[in-house]
């Protein structure tokens, strides 16, 4: 498999450390290198657009930067893509190259900003979520290493926002199916549900408890069939997780952890005691 | 209120959302999306309108656009293909430079999470959720969140840090922002 600039992004680093140590199990049985991109900082998450979006720019714009600088580390090879798990910072450094590449002006002001760092952005990677990577790049139907299907196992697949919305690239976002393929490879079943795109409630479940924890509710309630959920946004995670006491209990895991399990790759490797949900007992069948 | 009536510099960004919005047809397909249209006095369909027709008064009365939890269904299914969330998000920046008051949480949150940016270059949860009990200058605040803080200490997620001093890690590429956009 091909190797990846990869940018975890804060959550990764802290409470989402789960996501973090699993993407890294994950890709490194599917014989991917991960490249962390050296000395990245923050995207910006949904506070900068709400504070000023120029920040928000610069954010993604150093961020990209950064990487460029370091995506040829084979100079006969082409560059390699940026792999984003979070689909906060994923939308952040996509929206920055989309704007960046459009709008000629905004580059140069965004270069003279960067140019303190000794650092310049021409937009030429591709940014691309986890999902976008595990659906697009891996052969799911070809012999892969599945040591202990996840028989009996009902999932519900669990896509949030935006990583799907409104850059349209590896799945439709009225109606998701890319973890399909990969959840019946692991050998489990994939749950007919339409809860999969909607909305968790994002920071509103921080800020606005009641309205954050209502839409929490209907996407646990829904799911109330399945054995676990399984996410690719560190955001989605926490709150279906954190706000399990109003509505049907499901177990969330992220999709490298769930993937993980069904190759039978060591619990801890995929970081599953540090998960919130202390039911997460999956075993194959 | 017409545009002409807001502080000088908020008329700028109030006419760069009048930009973003001026095509739109009041089909209602944004209101029709929003996951948090029920939570809203006013819908999203409705705020567009009064953005078009300088009716801030109306639209800064409600807390409406502190609503929107940036899942960009109305911008997917816009069919004049306006980007709504993102002029919710300039919204959100307007109310904040006007103090209204009617968006103190979410609006001080923010403004504390670019902070530690600005500060640490990475978000530092503990010290974000610290200074945002203390701004919220409610002693009872904290309550709600101490079995979630707890269970992220247990498990070693997250962990207590010495505030920072100095300039901080972004602090030049924050003014050189600033600069560039004359705040």
């Amino acid at each position: 498999m091909k190797s990846y600039l990869y940018y975890p992004g804060c959550s990764l680093k802290g409470t989402a450390k789960e996501y973090d140590i699993s993407v890294t199990a994950l890709m490194t049985s599917l014989g991917a290198d991960l490249l962390e991109i050296d000395d990245w900082t923050c995207c910006g998450a949904t506070a900068a657009q709400a504070v000023d979006s120029g920040i928000g720019l610069a954010l993604g714009a150093r961020n990209l930067a950064l990487a460029e600088k370091n995506s040829r580390p084979d100079p006969e090879k082409e560059p390699l893509d940026i792999l984003v798990p979070c689909s906060a910072c994923y939308l952040n450094l996509k929206t920055a190259q989309f704007d960046l590449e459009k709008d000629k002006a905004k580059r140069e002001g965004i270069n003279q900003v960067l140019s303190k760092e000794n650092l310049s952005v021409q937009t030429h990677l591709k940014v691309r979520h986890l999902l976008d990577v595990l659906s697009l790049d891996v052969d799911w139907k070809k012999g892969l290493p599945f040591s202990n299907p996840l028989e009996g196992i009902k999932v519900a697949p669990y896509y949030g926002c935006q990583c799907l919305r409104p850059f349209t690239v590896f799945d439709n976002p009225e109606s998701p199916h890319s973890m399909d393929e990969m959840i019946q490879a692991a050998g489990a079943q994939v749950l007919d549900w339409d809860m999969g795109a909607q909305c968790c409630g994002a920071s509103n479940a921080t800020t606005k408890p009641d309205v954050g924890q209502y839409l929490v509710g209907k996407i646990l309630d829904n799911a109330k069939d399945a054995h676990c959920i399984v996410t690719v946004c560190p955001m989605c995670q926490m709150n279906l997780e954190t706000y399990q006491d109003k509505a049907h209990p499901v177990p969330v895991l992220y999709l490298p952890q769930f993937l993980g399990l069904a190759m039978g790759i060591a619990r801890d490797r995929l970081g599953l005691e540090l998960n919130l949900s202390e039911n997460v007992q999956l075993t194959g069948g | 209120m017409p545009v002409t009536d807001c502080p000088e510099e908020i008329q700028a960004s109030v006419a760069k959302v009048k930009e973003m919005v001026r095509s739109c047809i009041q089909c209602g397909t944004c209101s029709a999306s929003c996951p948090n249209a029920e939570f809203m006095d006013i819908t999203p369909r409705q705020m567009w309108r009064m953005v078009l027709t300088d009716r801030l008064d109306l639209l800064f009365a409600s807390r409406s656009f502190t609503m929107c939890s940036s899942c960009y269904w109305c911008t997917l299914r816009c069919p004049r293909g306006l980007e709504l969330t993102r002029a919710m998000g300039e919204l959100k920046q307007i109310g904040a430079r006007l103090k209204l008051g009617n968006s103190k949480k979410s609006d001080l949150f923010y403004r504390l999470f670019l902070d530690n940016v600005r500060q640490y270059g990475r978000v530092r949860e503990v010290e974000l959720m610290g200074r945002y009990f203390l701004g919220m200058r409610n002693p009872m605040a904290p309550l709600s969140y101490a079995p979630l803080g707890i269970s992220l200490l247990k498990k070693g997620k997250i962990k207590p840090e010495l505030p920072g001093r100095g300039p901080g890690k972004l602090a030049d590429l924050f003014e050189a922002v600033q600069h560039q956009e004359g705040i």
